[in-house]
């Protein structure tokens, strides 16, 4: 059996949980085996959704999300004789499938690509050295692996409803949750968006974002932030691009006011299309730019944001 | 009470990497100790100066790694120890590998970094939490200590959260939890005198590396003057529309 995580906010599935499927589905197939899922999950949404998606789907209501739990709910279905175990790569994932892995004894494959089945070993590629270098790995089975958001297309659901298994779980000692700190959810997310419009210090304040937020919201994207943003209070944390960030992959990347150091583009540097806008046409980021707007933020913004409407109506 | 900090060295993320035979040679590059990991031991140390006991630091890589264990014993760490191998290995078999030295250190609170910046592994948390059989918080970015157990906040994929967690545990460290100090001349000087007691690694891959390749990607590199925004503007949406068709 290849395990997938079913990765879930709450009430829905995640997409990154559904491209976890779809590599898990092409790998089973490779094997002659079936994919079953696991769902940790208290509510019923998921559960409902979930169940479309696989022939067996492993289930435990483990409270809260910790590492510790999550890491002894996934082992436990492992334990039904998985031979991969696939998952999203988001930061919750990544941080308990480690234990996962050791636990198992397996191979780590984390971020993937994309990933394959040659002659009974798995081979993925992956990024390294912050972004810049692609690698090629391999492993034996087991294995646990990881997939890097927006690399893999989203999987259909079957035809007949999952048989539910409910997972027996041991207790174990784990941290426990004092206070949740929730962040404000605004429209899609940074990681999964088609479009990341990046202010930098050249936006001079927390104000201009507003117009960086209409842009985004125009374009369908998100909003993301560099350090140096983040660092002077103007956006908070969970908007940060790079290397202490979050990875962006969209189709369209705009930077504004951005100078494009390397930790910065560690987070952005695989957007299919870079646009940048800075007044200083030495910024490193031009460099690494499809188009690049030779100019004042505060100039164009506006502009851009008025043409982009032109161009829906 | 015992805090380690274990280490990598990677090279500067502005140095120019090469590839020679397939894989990457970092030769010419300059090499620093881990930025995310000096986090981890800035906070080895300011929880060493608060509530005594002893700082100790860990290293894992080759040779060369010695200097990056030396920069974060002239940042004030007491002693290290170079657990040294040479290659590739996998989170999973560095853990297997640093578990035993770890054992034998008893450390009160490990500290790590959240992310290496060689192999963007974000795993090593997770896979030595197991090999120890200790909680692990991930991205810490507040830490204190109350009695025998300690108290953090850390990052999730949205938003954050308070925790508590019995010692000992493991924490990765990320930006925000404090501003690491550069090494002074006499900690300098003084480094050059501490410890380091060398281990020979038992390392047992799994997985291996069959290439690595530099792809820049092939940028367009058009560059439109911004003298007139509205003129700039609307030639970029029509570039983004109709040529990249992005938008
Ligand atoms: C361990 C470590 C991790 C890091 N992680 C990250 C990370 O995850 N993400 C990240 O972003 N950074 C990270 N950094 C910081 C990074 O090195 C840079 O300091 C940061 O990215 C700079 O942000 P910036 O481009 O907004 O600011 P600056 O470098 O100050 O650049 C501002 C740019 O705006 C331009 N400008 C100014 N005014 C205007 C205007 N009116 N119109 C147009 N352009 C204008 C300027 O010409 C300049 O190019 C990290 C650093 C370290 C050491």
């Amino acid at each position: 059996m290849v395990l997938v995580v079913l990765d879930h906010d709450g009430n829905r599935l995640r997409k990154g949980a559904l491209e976890a499927l779809t590599r898990a589905r092409q790998l089973a197939e490779g094997l002659g085996t079936k994919v079953a899922g696991v769902l940790l999950a208290e509510d019923k949404a998921p559960l409902e959704e979930a169940k479309k998606y696989v022939e067996t789907l492993y289930t435990a209501t483990l409270g809260p999300y910790t590492a510790e739990k999550w890491a002894a709910g996934v082992l436990a279905a492992a334990k039904m004789g998985a031979k991969a175990v696939v998952a999203p790569s988001s930061r919750q994932s990544r941080a308990f499938l480690g234990r996962v892995a050791y636990a198992l004894e397996a191979g780590f494959l984390e971020d993937t690509l994309d990933s394959s089945l040659e002659a009974g070993e798995v081979q993925a590629t992956r990024y390294a050295y912050l972004n810049r270098v692609t690698q090629r790995v391999k492993s034996p089975l087991p294995v646990v692996l990881t997939v890097k958001p927006n690399t893999t297309p989203l999987a259909e659901p079957l035809e007949a409803e999952a048989e539910v298994v409910a997972l027996k779980v041991p207790e174990i000692p784990t941290v426990e949750v004092l206070e949740r700190v929730e962040e404000e959810k605004k429209g899609v997310s940074l990681t999964e968006a088609n479009v990341v419009v990046t202010g930098g210090r050249g936006m001079g304040g927390p104000e201009a974002f507003r117009l960086a937020e209409e842009l985004a919201a125009l374009l369908g994207g998100a909003v993301g932030a560099t350090r140096a943003v983040v660092d002077a209070g103007w956006r908070p944390y969970s908007e940060q691009v790079g290397q202490t960030g979050k990875t962006v992959q969209p189709a369209l990347y705009i930077g504004l006011g951005v100078s494009g150091a390397v930790q910065h583009l560690a987070g952005m540097n695989k957007s299919k299309y870079i646009v940048a806008v800075n007044k200083d046409p030495e910024a490193p980021i031009f460099k690494h730019s499809d188009y690049g707007v030779v100019a004042d933020v505060h100039q164009i913004l506006p502009a851009l944001v008025q043409a982009v409407k032109k161009l829906k109506d | 009470m015992r805090f380690v900090a274990v280490i990598k060295q990677v090279p500067d993320g502005e140095s120019r990497l090469k590839i020679q035979g397939g894989r990457v040679d970092l030769s010419g590059a300059t090499l620093i100790l881990d930025q995310m990991d000096e986090y981890a031991v800035e906070e080895a140390l300011r929880l060493k100066e608060k509530h005594g006991g002893e700082a100790v630091v860990v290293g894992f890589g080759p040779e060369r790694t010695e200097e990056a264990i030396r920069t974060a014993l002239a940042m004030g760490m007491d002693r290290g120890v170079h657990v040294v191998f040479e290659g590739y290995a996998d989170p999973v078999a560095v853990a297997q590998a640093l578990a035993p030295v770890l054992k034998e250190e008893a450390p009160t609170l490990v500290l790590t970094g959240g992310q290496q910046a060689d192999w963007d592994s974000q795993a090593l948390g997770g896979t030595l939490g197991e090999a120890l059989g200790v909680p692990v918080v991930a991205w810490t970015t507040a830490l204190e200590l109350e009695g025998d157990t300690a108290r953090a906040k850390h990052d999730l994929d949205e938003g954050a959260e308070w925790v508590r967690v019995r010692l000992p545990a493991l924490f990765t460290t990320q930006q925000g939890l404090n501003e690491p100090r550069y090494p002074t001349l006499p900690g300098i000087m003084r480094a050059k005198k501490k410890e380091i007691r060398k281990v020979q690694a038992e390392v047992r891959p799994k997985v291996a590396l069959l290439a690595e390749e530099i792809q820049e990607k092939q940028r367009l590199g058009k560059i439109l003057d911004g003298k007139d925004p509205v003129g700039a503007a609307e030639e970029l949406v029509r570039l983004l529309h109709e040529e990249a068709k992005v938008i």
